[in-house]
């Protein structure tokens, strides 16, 4: 992360972000949770991101790490379900991590020991139909230096992969089989929101 | 609450269920079988009172339900385990090392747990006795 646009803007900027994709999407997330889960999703994860946008001044006037690790407890706080705990571990070890560290391998660093804390918090691993399944074909191309735009793409095509997955975790695995054919709604609010963070940042700091 | 628990010699339990009426109910029946003498405290719904769990509810409770002897703490679905791990790891250490979330049926293990709990028994035994009922 450069230091471009400065700390508050891009902070405040990534909040507005987040929230206006979730909010946009709130009704279509809650839909792919009524077909395999609780049919909540969209609304906690709406509440989370209230709940941080409430907060964002305070969140704009820290370092980034440290506004990533006060974000991750916000979600925990307010989410509610098990997507609160997830994304927040995953926010909160990015900005640990990040701690003390910049550029873009401390950031790919960051992102892969977050999503093992992820996946450790959730008990699950790749093609189990979570949220890992955007997860870590996104770290595999912020890796490979893909640029924005592919990290973005790549996201949404992996959300669309777990329509064809058998849920192995959550409250979609007690479907079985029934779970295949539905796009995982913690996978698609996943992919929504790095590519809503890749478009922010592509307009903000143009390669 | 914390801090000024007349019965916290003994092991506390705390339940947490999506359904407030659930995790109402079940303490409802420790109680019946324990009375006062074990810490109890429940969970239930998200912040908005609707279905679901959250974190910052999960970890009122334990603090309500603290006892220096540990608390057992018994989950229904997927979440609320995920939002309790959260809530233990708030608490912080040294304390968080003193709660245990346990594999256990929700109601079944509650009841039992606390009447372990009620005789003084440790943590790791009140733990053990509820875990007895999950295959």
């Amino acid at each position: 992360m450069s230091e471009v646009p400065a700390n508050a803007a891009l902070i405040g900027g990534l909040i507005e972000a987040c929230r206006e994709v979730i909010a946009v999407n709130a009704d279509h997330l809650s839909e792919l949770d009524r077909a395999i889960g609780d049919g909540d999703h969209g609304t906690n994860m709406c509440r989370g991101l209230e709940a941080v946008y409430a907060e964002r001044s305070r969140l704009a006037e820290l370092p980034l790490p440290k506004a990533l690790e006060e974000t991750g407890l916000t979600l925990v706080m307010s989410v509610g379900g098990a997507a609160g705990p997830l994304y927040g571990t995953l926010l909160i070890e990015i900005g640990r991590h990040l701690a003390g560290a910049n550029g873009q391998i401390a950031f790919a660093r960051a992102l892969e020991h977050a999503i093992d804390a992820v996946a450790r918090r959730g008990r699950a691993s790749a093609g189990d139909k979570t949220l890992l399944d955007v997860l870590y074909p996104v770290h595999a191309e912020v890796v490979r230096r893909a640029g924005l735009a592919g990290i973005a793409e790549q996201a949404e095509r992996a959300a669309s992969l777990t329509f064809g997955m058998k849920a192995m975790r959550g409250r979609a695995a007690f479907l079985g089989d029934r779970s295949v054919g539905h796009v995982d709604p913690g996978a698609k609010s996943c992919a929504l929101l790095t590519a809503a963070i890749c478009r922010f940042l592509e307009e903000q700091c143009p390669a | 609450m914390s801090g000024m628990n007349p019965k916290s010699a003994n092991v506390g339990i705390v339940i947490v269920s999506h359904s407030p009426l659930v995790a109402e109910g079940a303490a409802d029946m420790v109680r019946q079988m324990v009375g006062d003498c074990v810490p109890l405290a429940w969970s239930g719904g998200n912040a908005e009172g609707g279905l679901g769990t959250h974190a910052a509810g999960i970890l009122a409770a334990i603090e309500r339900a603290w006892s220096d002897a540990g608390v057992a703490v018994f989950v229904d679905l997927g979440g609320a385990e995920t939002n309790s791990e959260m809530a233990v790891e708030m608490l912080g250490e040294p304390r968080s090392g003193r709660v245990i979330i346990c594999n256990a049926p929700l109601v079944e293990g509650a009841v039992m747990a606390a009447a372990e709990a009620s005789g003084g028994a440790a943590l790791a035994r009140v733990v053990a006795t509820a875990e007895e009922l999950s295959p």
